[in-house]
Formats: structure tokens, sequence, C-alpha cells
């Protein structure tokens, strides 16, 4: 009797979630491929080929990759310090990297307009930056403004991945490798960095999709289509245009970000699989 | 004095962890740290070993002050709590860790290597994982990976304590030889006194940041100083007092009572051997007898309290219940209101002139 009600259970439960599953996730991205091939493959290309896409792609790789190099190098930072130092303000620090977590981005945006915009009390420092400096830096509705939005939006992933496994593993390793006459960056590369491997790999995995997809933050921040507009941006200016041949072209540039997801994706999962293969 | 603790003070925030802490060890003897948990032993390990600092007092080796020694110029191997062994490096690597960073010549360190991995009995598993290894082998990997770079002191924070209790005793015994074959002075930190009392030239027991005693095996067990020792060795019963019993009529008022089984004897009312102590004897009954493998333990009722005494398998069999002759030869004795007071012996006043051991 009880093992039956198990069996139904157990059908039950893998039942409804392929079903959300399949509503939630598999049909929507499939009305996507669908949709951008609606016009046939020649119109798919000349979408996908467009110069506002061809920007847009640009502007989301870069912002994509200054993002994961900058948030990888500080997270390890961050995490190094929460973990390995005991400090004043520790705590304080420890709560500051989840912000980004917490606050929406469309406000993270907002923000840096007012801190970096015409008005913002930053101006006049980035105004001195430039006449020193000869540059012409613009914060807002520019590309450096993009990127330090998705850096914004994107800091946590990589500390929050690996500050669990510097704490798991503790500082004997590291101590008993200083005590043989170790210095710093040897600890770090023989050490500790096996450690983390994985860790910070998946961090920076994740760190990629969320900066690929981000939206809300760059939105406030990016207002110039075909200069420093990102892919979802572009998406939806094509998509609020409305007509007809418009909205197959969101759907072909939003195909583009589904392949780069499922990359990603792939990525994710062979990372994880080494991961644990290692454990 | 080749290693040596001088007024050693340690806080952690307003806990004190050492308490002006004195002591010092002879060039290649092996000397045991004895405490309870938490009682401060890991920590003056590690303010020996440079890994934590000193609040004040000065650490001493080989007659040089080495307070401002990092940790690594000192000198020193270390086997750590949980062996710490690095998990990413086989055996091998472990081992070669400490040259590797020195910087050794390949070819010599290749030959100082295997010569570590076939004094610890580890050949052919050179290429295996720390996770590979069973407890007692990583144990070893760690005692070759703290000494391959020739220290003048190895310290070993509780080297046995991950380690089930048989392979503990085979351990025991061949970490004693090993580092009596390299000769190397040690200080080991233990919780378990027969641990201490097997391995140590000298012992030094720990309570609370404080030192207690220091001393051979031999007089720390037979002349407690103080009641903590006296408690923290052997297995003792503490009473209030000794009402009741004779021969110790002549206790002073508020003083404690500590009984070790060694001294309680007890025999049956023909008993030939002592037949002349009769009348310094108390009557006491049998509660309980286990079995200790190769004695048994009795719990007396004596006088309206419980000793312990042990019994040789070979004296004739007794039974629950049964009716005995209790001879208390003598106590420790202690004022607990006094912490400085150190604990004394106060021998039973009937036997007077008699050698109990003698008997
Ligand atoms: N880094 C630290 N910060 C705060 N307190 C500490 C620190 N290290 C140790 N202590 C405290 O100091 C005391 C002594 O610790 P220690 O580790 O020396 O004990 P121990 O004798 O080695 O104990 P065990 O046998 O359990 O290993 C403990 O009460 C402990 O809580
Ligand atoms: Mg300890």
């Amino acid at each position: 009797m009880k093992e039956r009600r198990e069996i139904i259970v157990k059908w039950m439960l893998i039942g409804i979630s392929f079903l959300f599953f399949i509503i939630m996730l598999v049909l929507p991205l499939l009305e996507v491929i669908v949709r951008a091939l609606a016009d046939g493959w020649d119109s798919y290309c000349n979408a996908i080929s467009a110069d506002h896409t061809l920007s847009a792609l640009k502007v989301t790789l870069i912002a994509t990759v200054i993002a994961l190099a900058v948030n990888t190098v500080f997270g390890l930072a961050a995490a190094w310090a929460l973990t390995k130092f005991d400090f004043f303000g520790r705590n304080v620090l420890s709560t500051l990297i989840d912000i980004p977590f917490s606050i929406s981005p469309v406000i993270a945006g907002l923000a840096f307009i007012m801190t970096f915009g015409r008005s913002g009390w930053m101006a006049p420092v980035l105004d001195w930056i430039n006449q020193t400096l000869g540059t012409d830096i613009a914060l807002v509705f520019s590309v450096p403004g993009v990127v330090l939005a998705t850096i914004f939006v994107t800091f946590p992933f990589v500390s929050r991945e690996i500050i669990p496994i510097l704490y798991a593993q503790g500082s004997d390793e590291e101590e008993a490798a200083a005590l043989m006459g170790a210095k710093g960056f040897t600890i770090f590369r023989k050490i500790t960095f096996p450690h983390i491997k994985w860790g910070l790999l998946y961090g920076m995995i994740l760190c990629t999709a969320r900066a690929f997809g981000e939206f809300g933050a760059v939105y406030a921040i990016s207002k110039t289509r075909g200069e420093t507009f990102t892919l979802p941006l572009e998406i939806d200016a094509l998509y609020m245009t409305g007509s007809a041949d418009s909205i197959t072209q969101a759907f072909a540039v939003s195909s583009l970000l589904v392949a780069m997801a499922v990359v990603i994706l792939i990525g994710k999962n062979i990372v994880e699989y080494y991961g644990r293969k290692r454990k | 004095m080749y290693v040596e603790m001088r007024k050693i003070c340690k806080k952690f925030g307003d806990y004190e962890a050492a308490k002006s802490i004195d002591f010092g060890i002879e060039k290649g003897k092996m000397a045991a740290l004895l405490g309870p948990s938490g009682s401060g032993k890991t920590t003056i390990l590690r303010i020996l070993a440079g890994l934590e600092k000193q609040d004040s007092g000065d650490v001493i080796i080989e007659g040089r002050v080495v307070n401002d020694i990092p940790a690594s110029k000192r000198g020193i191997g270390f086997v750590f709590q949980n062996y710490a062994l690095f998990r990413y490096m086989t055996v091998y690597d472990n081992i070669a860790f400490g040259l590797k960073v020195q910087k050794a010549d390949k070819h010599q360190m290749k030959e100082r290597v295997n010569e570590m991995i076939s004094l610890i009995g580890l050949e052919g598993l050179e290429k295996r994982y720390p996770d590979q290894l069973s407890g007692g082998q990583r144990q070893r990997v760690a005692f070759a990976r703290a000494i391959v770079p020739n220290p003048q002191l190895l310290l070993l924070d509780e080297p046995f304590a991950a380690i089930d209790a048989k392979v503990r005793k085979e351990l025991r015994a061949w970490l004693k030889e090993m580092i009596e074959k390299v000769g190397i002075t040690s200080i080991f930190v233990t919780h378990d006194q027969d641990e201490a009392v097997e391995l140590a030239d000298d012992i030094i027991i720990i309570n609370e940041g404080n030192l207690e005693q220091m001393g051979s095996p031999v007089s720390i067990y037979k002349h407690p100083e103080t009641p903590f020792v006296a408690h923290f060795i052997g297995t003792s019963n503490t009473l209030d007092n000794l009402s009741g019993f004779k021969g110790f009529e002549g206790i002073e008022a508020g003083k404690k009572v500590i009984i070790r089984p060694e001294f309680v004897e007890v025999f049956k009312n023909d008993n030939q051997r002592f037949k002349n102590l009769m009348d310094a004897t108390e009557e006491g009954i049998i509660k309980k007898i286990a079995f200790r493998g190769s004695y048994l333990e009795l719990t007396m009722l004596v006088n309206g309290v419980l000793l312990t005494t042990t019994r040789s398998l070979e004296r004739r069999s007794v039974s629950v219940g049964e009716k005995m002759r209790v001879l208390l030869h003598r106590v420790y004795l202690f004022d607990d209101t006094n912490a400085e007071m150190r604990a004394e012996i106060y021998k039973n006043e009937l036997l007077k002139g008699v050698d109990i051991e003698m008997l």
C-alpha cells in the first residue's frame, strides 16, 4: 500500500515539475525561435546583422568582459578579506557585498545618474579628471556608464561563490604552508586556488549570464540606440516599435541571447560536473 | 634549556588563554602539554611556533629570543591538530613542499623526500591524495612533512586525536620511535594522560591558562602539587570530609579529600598479609564490581561514602554485597577556598611506622 502511494507521489511530482518546466520555459523559448524565423532565414540573418544589433552585441560583450574581469579580481579580494582577516567593519562589508542582490537594478541605474550625471555631486570630480587627463569620459548615457552599471549588478556573484569555500577550508593549510616558508602568492597559487577553482569558475559563469541579460540598471543609464544599447535594450526597442517586422526582428535578436545563454548553461554544467568529481 | 617560555601571557579579547606561562625543555627531550579541552594547550603551542603573537613574555629557542622572528624562520616543524595536509597535492608533493619553497636542489630534494617516505613506510603511496589515505597514514605524512626540512624542534598538536583507539596505540609507539631516531626535541599536546605518561619525558599540566605543574610522569603522579593535578591525573574520588575514618581524625575542618584507587586496600576478614593492620581498617560492602580487562574495579560503601579501588584477578573472587575490610592508607588534602594552596599527602595515623609499600 505504502509503496504504491510513494510511486504515485513520485510520478506526480515529476509530472508537475516537467509540466511547469515545459509551460514556463521550453514553450516560451521555442516560441522565440519560431517567431524569429517567422519571416524566413534571410530576414533572420538580416535582423541579426543589422547595425543596431551588432552595436548592441558589441556593447553587451564589452560590458560583460569588463564586468567579469573587474568582479573576478574584486570578488576574490573581498572574499579573501572577509574570510582570512578579522577587522573592524567586516560585517558591514559582508552586508554591503550583497546590496546588488537586494535592491532593484533600476534604482542602481538611477543612483548612478544622480551621482555622476550633469548635476550629480561626482560630476565636478569627473570634469576635473577629464580636464587634467585630456579625456572625454562620460559615465552617464555612455558605454562606460553601461559597464559600471553592469559591474554593479553582477558584483556579488564571484565573491558569494567563494566565500563559503574559503570559510569551510579554514586557514590551517595556509598556515602550514606559511610555516614552511611559503610566501603569500605561492600560498595562494598552490594552496588556496585549487580549492576555489571550481567555485570561482562557477561564479564567473553566473556573473557572465547576468551581465548578458541585465536590463534594469542599464535601461536607466543608456539612452542612445545603436551606440550605448545592449542586446536586451535593443530587443526591447525593436519590440516597442510595434510593427510586425520589428517584432520578428526582436525575436531574431532574442534568439542570439538565448543561444549565448545555452552556451553558458552547458559551460555551467561542465564546471559543476568537474567540480563535484574533484570532491 | 633548549626551548623556553618566559612569562607568556595571551588574551583573546577579555579571555586569558595563557596566564604567565613559564617552562623550559632540554634538548632532545619529549614534553607533553596535558590539560582538559579549552585549557590553552594549542594556544601555547602556536605561540611557540610563532603562529600566534603573545601579549607579553619571551619565547626563547637555543638561547635566542625569537619573539620577532616569523614562524617560518624559527626552525620549527608543526603537525596540526587535524594534520592540515594539502588536499590538492599528492603524498609526495605534500612532503616535498617545504623543500620546494626553499628552492632546494631538485636531485637532493628527491632523495630526501624518498628517504622520508621510506622512513614512514609509505612506499608506493606517493601518488595518492590525502583523502585516499587512512587516518594513520595521514598522520605519518603530516609527520614526514613537518620534519623534512630538518627542523630543530617539532611541535605536535594532538597528533593522535583523529585516530581510533586501536591504531592509536601502535602509532604512539611508532611516533616515539621515529622521534628518537631523528633525535629531535619535541612538544606534543594531548588531553589523554595515558598518552602523556607513555611518551613524554616531561609533562606540563595546563588548566585554564595556568601552568599547574611540570615534571616527570612519575613525579606528577606521585607528588601532585595542586588540587587540579591531584584530581586530573589518575582516577579519584573527592570527598568533603573523612569523618568516621579511623586514623584521619587530625584533618583540619574545611579541607577536601582526594582519594585514589591505589590508596584503598580491600581484603577479606581472614586475610593473612594484612592481619596485623586489622585495627586500622573499616568495614565496607561491595556495591559494584566492574570488569576492566586485566583487573576488577570495586565500588565500596564505607562509612556512608563510596570509594573505588582495583583488585587483581589473581586474588580470591568476591561478590556484590560481600562484607570486606577496607584499609585507607593515605589521601590527598587540599583547601579549595585557596587556589594557591598546594595539595598535600596525609597518611593514616594508625599506620605510623608501617611501610605500606613493603606489604
Ligand atoms: N582565536 C581565538 N579567539 C578567541 N578565543 C580563542 C581563540 N583561540 C583560542 N581561544 C580560546 O582560548 C582558550 C584556549 O584555547 P586552546 O585552543 O588553546 O585550547 P586547547 O587546550 O588547545 O583545547 P582543545 O584540547 O579543545 O584543543 C579557549 O577557551 C578558546 O575558546
Ligand atoms: Mg587544541
